[in-house]
């Protein structure tokens, strides 16, 4: 390797090794932090990040052109980044939560989290894990998806624990980028032809029950993303306008294939994603992205 | 990628990679307008902290020397050797040389 570039592996998003991405970092929980609240609170985020991550890179060699290709995949990776710090943290806060692997398995805890876990242990959001669609699709689902993240991490930036403070501040750069980009395209696809716009408001008609999820109340540790439906909704409207796309009424998901009950169209008997509810898509991705780490429980990556 | 689509214009592209040394060429992208060319060539060049500001320019606003005129243009540079600097002594505390 280049001298130049090695002398400083601080500046590489992983680092130059795979070592523990907490090294060197204070795990210690701080007082008055329940462990377990904040180890659910980060494998809450970090599997939004994990799934969203997925299924972004399940894009690679199929956007419409090679400059776009690149941009989704560096949001995956963006993403995969986050995830790995937020499962992390999950595991050195409570490390109750990482399944039990073979005696002497040299997996770490975060990839323990991401490959064996079953769907129902997911606590994701569903419109992270819903099937991708066409390039609308993709738009749509990250501009609903970093709209609220963003607003989730410049919060989390003053949070009492150190480690989820340091992670959101580092993914508050990268989220703004992605909500960047989704926003100019969800304006460009919105103003370009017929087809483009028809697309999009296809694509945010099937992702929209979905949104509401994100904004759900949380209690215990860590920001509630219930207080941040003002600014998210703001910063919606806002592209909505410029784009001239009517903001969708609220409704639940078509395809969960649950009725709703109560008044408010936002929750769903069982439960959501929050709670291990997922969509069957879930399943799926999950075989595809876990198969290798399952096949070889005590492999060397 | 649909064979029948328009193509975007060709950009070139221009990286700096620290304060101090001149933005460099890179290489060119696709891109719709100047704006999103931008943010292409951070997509598409900039991955692995090459960089701390970049240029565009649509290649079609580039002009260039052409390879025809290439004896004409710079053959006559090529046996002046005295237009270099290297006949003088520089004194020992000349910084920077």
């Amino acid at each position: 390797m280049n001298d130049e570039y090695a002398g400083d592996s601080s500046q590489w998003a992983f680092g130059t090794g795979f070592e523990d991405p907490l090294a060197g970092v204070d795990t210690t929980v701080p007082q008055g932090v329940d462990p377990a609240e904040l180890a659910a609170y980060c494998l809450m985020l970090g599997d939004d990040a994990l799934i969203m991550s997925q299924r972004l890179s399940e894009w690679c060699s199929r956007a419409p052109d090679l400059e776009e290709d690149i941009a989704l995949a560096n949001m995956a990776l963006d993403l995969l980044g986050q995830a790995r710090l937020l499962l992390a943290r999950a595991a050195a806060a409570d490390p109750g939560v990482v399944p039990a692997l073979p005696e002497g398995s040299p997996v770490p805890a975060e990839d323990a989290l991401a490959f064996f876990r079953d769907a129902e242990q997911f606590r994701n959001v569903r419109l992270a894990e819903v099937e991708n669609g066409d390039f609308a699709h993709v738009v749509v689902r990250l501009l609903l998806f970093s709209v609220a993240r963003l607003a989730l991490l410049e919060r989390l930036r003053t949070s009492p624990d150190q480690v989820l403070a340091a992670v959101a501040a580092k993914g508050v750069k990268e989220i703004t980028y992605h909500r960047d980009w989704a926003g100019r395209w969800f304006l460009t696809l919105a103003q370009g032809t017929e087809e483009s716009r028809r697309r999009l408001e296809t694509a945010l008609e099937a992702l929209w029950p979905y949104q509401a999820e994100l904004l759900a109340p949380h209690t215990g540790f860590g920001v509630d993303p219930a207080t941040l439906r003002g600014e998210v909704d703001v910063v919606l409207d806002q592209v909505f306008a410029v784009s001239g796309v009517e903001r969708p009424g609220d409704a639940p998901p078509s395809d969960a294939g649950r009725e709703p009950i109560g008044g408010t169209g936002r929750e769903l008997p069982g439960g959501t994603g929050r709670d291990g509810a997922h969509t069957a898509a879930l399943a799926p991705l999950l075989a595809e992205m876990q198969v290798v780490a399952r096949a070889h429980p005590s492999g060397r990556w | 990628m649909s064979a029948d689509r328009r193509e975007w214009p060709l950009y070139e592209v221009f990286v700096r990679g620290k304060r101090g040394l001149n933005h460099v060429h890179v290489g060119s992208l696709h891109a719709a307008d100047d704006a999103m060319a931008v943010r292409h060539a951070r997509d598409v060049y900039t991955r692995r902290n090459e960089g701390v500001s970049i240029w565009v320019v649509r290649a079609d606003a580039i002009t260039a020397s052409s390879p025809d005129e290439k004896d004409p243009m710079f053959a006559p540079s090529g046996d002046k050797v005295y237009r270099h600097p290297t006949f003088y002594d520089i004194p020992d505390n000349v910084p920077h040389m």
